[in-house]
């Protein structure tokens, strides 16, 4: 049932996000650390398992599925709802840590990923 | 008219589907006819998204975007914490988890440096216009990391509310531009694959702006990033009010 898959979504969001709570908390930060990063590693162990097993049928599948398919319009939905006013108000000095911020990190990720890099490379799936 | 507007905000989160469902396909309509695809309707849509956001925020006065709105209140449930947090979690149904494990360290590397860069900006642009106070120079360069570790700083270091708000404002500009210019930037920076993907969710760190940059460029690089950007703002409430501050607390 289309149902099973998105419990087990659900499921996998709320172990990580009180996991994150839980880090947070023993570090002593009003935080959640990670906790939708370790939703999704929850979401990729549970999937693999179960699919090995042959559990996770084409509609439990589509429950999880779906959710991924309307992400793009949750987003811009996000997008229609951030305090635009604000930031602009914030004047130049807002306005210049941002670009800087923007720009200097946008110029790292290419520094960052050749250095270091794999010594093969994993071809993707 | 009256009756109709009371059935759009009773059902304000079907009110909008179908608004988000309407500006998804003007944006494509747009992508298709006026770019011939150049510029992705995903991209297009945020940024109206944005402009809306705009719209209602000066409409209104309040903090929410569109969401102020009476009857566009359900933009707020559809696009709030919660539905975000679940459809970005489902994006990684259908991860390579080998990616995720090969990249996994210099992911984690590439948080702290993403903190540490963005921060010090914040603080080079604070001193420059003037700013000299220790705990003032440290919210403002907590708020360039992101919008949330800026006001959670702020407050505990006792920064005024004014300086507060700076942060608020600089780690938005932050969200928007990365959500408007990742498309863009994507292939001059080798955003093409889920280690760089991975790397760039940890130097960016906001969760918003890098999912929504990611999925404008190429949805399926959306789980890597979003997986190293939520550790971001955590990572930051931690740094930012103690190591980093005690660094500009013995610099100034």
């Amino acid at each position: 049932m289309v149902i099973y898959g998105v419990a087990i979504l659900a499921i996998s969001m709320l172990i990580g996000v009180s996991a994150g709570e839980l880090i947070g908390t023993l570090i002593g930060i009003d935080s959640n650390i990670g906790g939708v990063g370790l939703s999704m590693i929850i979401l990729i162990v549970a999937v693999n398992s179960l699919s090995k097993k042959g559990r996770l049928k084409k509609p439990s599948q589509d429950g999880i599925a779906f959710w991924s398919a309307i992400y793009i319009p949750i987003v811009v939905a996000m997008a229609a709802q951030q305090n635009v006013v604000a930031a602009i108000k914030g004047g130049p000095l807002a306005v210049l840590a941002g670009v800087l911020a923007v720009l200097i990190s946008f110029a790292a990720v290419p520094i960052l990923s050749k250095s270091n890099k794999p010594k093969k490379e994993n071809a993707s799936k | 008219m009256e009756s109709i507007k009371n059935v759009l905000i009773e059902n304000s989160l079907v009110t909008a589907f179908a608004l988000i469902g309407l500006t998804m396909y003007l944006s494509y309509f747009i992508s298709t006819k006026l770019t011939r695809g150049k510029l992705h309707g995903s991209a297009i849509a945020i940024m109206l998204g944005l402009l809306l956001a705009y719209y209602g925020g000066t409409v209104t006065g309040g903090e929410k975007g569109l969401a102020d709105i009476s009857i566009f209140a359900g933009i707020g449930i559809m696009g709030g914490g919660m539905l975000r947090d679940l459809a970005i979690i489902s994006t990684a149904f259908g991860v390579n988890f080998n990616q995720v494990k090969s990249a996994g360290a210099i992911g984690f590397l590439s948080l702290f440096i993403g903190i540490f860069l963005s921060f010090f900006i914040g603080v080079i642009v604070a001193l420059s216009f003037g700013y000299s106070n220790a705990v003032d120079i440290t919210t403002i360069g907590a708020g360039t990391a992101t919008y949330i570790v800026g006001p959670v700083t702020g407050s505990a270091l006792g920064a005024s509310s004014e300086v507060i708000t700076l942060s608020i404002a600089a780690g938005l500009i932050k969200s928007m531009l990365t959500m408007i210019f990742t498309p863009f930037a994507a292939k001059f920076i080798g955003l093409n694959n889920p280690r760089s993907a991975m790397i760039f969710g940890g130097l960016m760190g906001t969760t918003s702006g890098t999912a929504a940059g990611l999925a404008a460029t190429d949805p399926k690089l959306v789980p890597y990033g979003a997986m190293t950007a939520t550790f971001y703002t955590g990572l930051g409430c931690l740094l930012c009010p103690s190591l980093l501050y005690f660094i500009i607390q013995l610099t100034f």
